[in-house]
């Protein structure tokens, strides 16, 4: 492992981004516009049902947004030739996944300040917990996601079948996440299934951020949403091979 | 004799249900070797084996005198696969200094492959904007990063018109008069009188080896495309 290769895989996956307008357009404004419209759909309602959807909503952005970017970005590696050549050259499968990483993250923590700061600022979401523990939750959310979709796209080997991991791994996350029915009141067998999803940890740490604001318990989620990240990055890691059949 | 730059031996690789080369052997000089057989013959497969790309069933691939695939070859070999292998959304100068940075060559050697390539008029343009000729000769200067003691091409020529294919023959022949070796492959058999030596290859083994006036010689014929064909219909079991 050698962190000026890492160094050079994020600075060119963030060049990449840069250079396409409109991703990075969408990447940074879609968040911003979706939890305005949350807010606007629950506007004449009783009740604080922004309060209590808006941070599941936070947590997901980056999730779902990154698993989506990456999945594709590293299938269009692997179809041009370019992972091939990067990996007959002295690059670690650390640095590239690591790289990978850096670069969506720091996107993430741009994405997140945006929306948060709109959440916060602007529609008067109650943030108990600090804000830039929000924050550390985001990019952690946003890792996650980074680490699904490497892992996920090697067992893609076309844009389509990337594509439709999305409804395949991120939707049951979104469904079994606790944000619409809480998970203990689930039947037994799908709060179990919950227990072991990531995306569970990563909107407890929203809700808990916003409501109790109970540090422990958010290091706790942040922490396992980590484990989750780390984990996928290994498994990530045995995917890619320097020698293929 | 000159110093062996690969030597392969009984080299089987199997691809699904195929045996792409059935236990192929050969031996690779300095200079430039022409690697020439028609499409689907198992250029690509040997040179995925020679970069340590491809995952083979038994047999020895040796590469400046170290198994492929060592992590001390990996700043030593330059490798074209058919794809250019850059990024379309770079431009040629973001490209070759990211490589470069991956393969910790200073800035000085990114304007050196740029110029081998001829492509100082393009260097801040984006490569999915050039021309298909364009981008080949990027993905060959980002091989050429670092002065590697092997450059392993896959059919760096295809598609490319005469003068340009003429302009990149003069420069494998220059690189590899800097003492490199290069192995390119082509299916097109009127490149071969470009090569000091070629490696004929047919369904997965090599029916031929030696310079252009060799083979010509030993088969009786004028050209390479003829010699291939009478190689061919020699080996082939009268029906």
């Amino acid at each position: 492992m050698s962190g000026r290769i890492t160094l050079a895989v994020a600075g060119r996956v963030l060049r990449q981004v840069r250079r396409d307008h409109r991703t990075l357009a969408m990447l940074l404004v879609v968040p911003c516009v979706l939890i305005s419209l949350l807010w606007w759909m629950f506007e004449d309602l009783p009740g604080d049902l922004f309060d209590r959807f808006g941070p599941g909503l936070l947590a997901m952005f980056p999730f779902i947004v990154m698993f989506l970017v990456t999945s594709v970005t590293t299938l269009r590696e692997r179809s041009s030739g370019t992972l091939e050549r990067l990996l007959t050259m002295p690059m670690g499968k650390l640095d590239f996944l690591l790289g990978y990483a850096l670069a969506f993250g720091l996107l993430a923590a741009v994405q997140s300040a945006l929306a948060v700061a709109v959440s916060v600022g602007l529609l008067g979401l109650e943030v108990h917990g600090s804000v830039w523990l929000l924050g550390v939750v985001a990019v952690a959310d946003a890792v996650l996601g980074t680490a699904l979709g490497l892992l996920v796209s090697a067992f893609a080997t076309t844009e389509f079948q990337a594509v439709q991991f999305m409804p395949a791994f991120v939707l049951p996350q979104i469904l079994l996440c606790g944000l619409f029915v809480p998970r203990e009141a689930m039947p037994g067998v799908l709060e179990a299934v919950s227990n072991v999803l990531p995306m569970s940890y990563a909107v407890d740490a929203m809700q808990e951020l916003v409501g109790a604001a109970d540090t422990g318990a958010i290091w706790r989620s942040v922490a396992i949403v980590a484990c989750f990240a780390l984990a996928s990055l290994g498994l990530g890691a045995a995917t890619l091979r320097r020698r293929t059949p | 004799m000159m110093k062996k730059v690969i030597a392969v031996r009984d080299l089987v690789v199997v691809r699904g249900e195929r045996e792409v080369l059935p236990g192929i052997s050969l031996d690779v000089s300095a200079g430039v070797t022409g690697l020439l057989g028609p499409s689907g013959c198992g250029k690509t497969t040997l040179m995925r084996s020679l970069v340590g790309a491809q995952r083979v069933r038994s047999g020895t691939v040796e590469v400046l005198g170290e198994p492929a695939g060592s992590a001390s070859l990996r700043d030593r070999i330059g490798y074209v696969t058919q794809a250019a292998s850059v990024y379309d959304d770079l431009t040629v100068a973001e490209n070759l200094a990211f490589f470069a940075r991956v393969l910790g060559v200073d800035r000085a050697s990114v304007d050196e492959a740029v110029a081998a390539v001829a492509l100082d008029d393009h260097r801040d343009q984006v490569v999915g904007r050039l021309s298909g000729g364009q981008r080949s000769r990027a993905g060959l200067a980002v091989a050429l990063l670092g002065k590697p003691d092997l450059l392993v091409l896959d059919e760096p020529t295809v598609g490319l018109d005469p003068v340009l294919r003429r302009d990149l023959w003069e420069l494998f022949h220059r690189i590899a008069d800097a003492g490199a070796a290069v192995l390119v492959s082509s299916h097109v058999m009127d490149e071969a009188e470009r090569c000091h030596r070629l490696l004929l290859m047919r369904e997965g083994r090599i029916i031929a080896d030696g310079s252009p006036d060799e083979i010509r010689e030993r088969t009786g014929t004028t050209d390479i495309e003829a010699a291939f064909l009478h190689l061919v219909e020699d080996t082939e079991p009268a029906a």
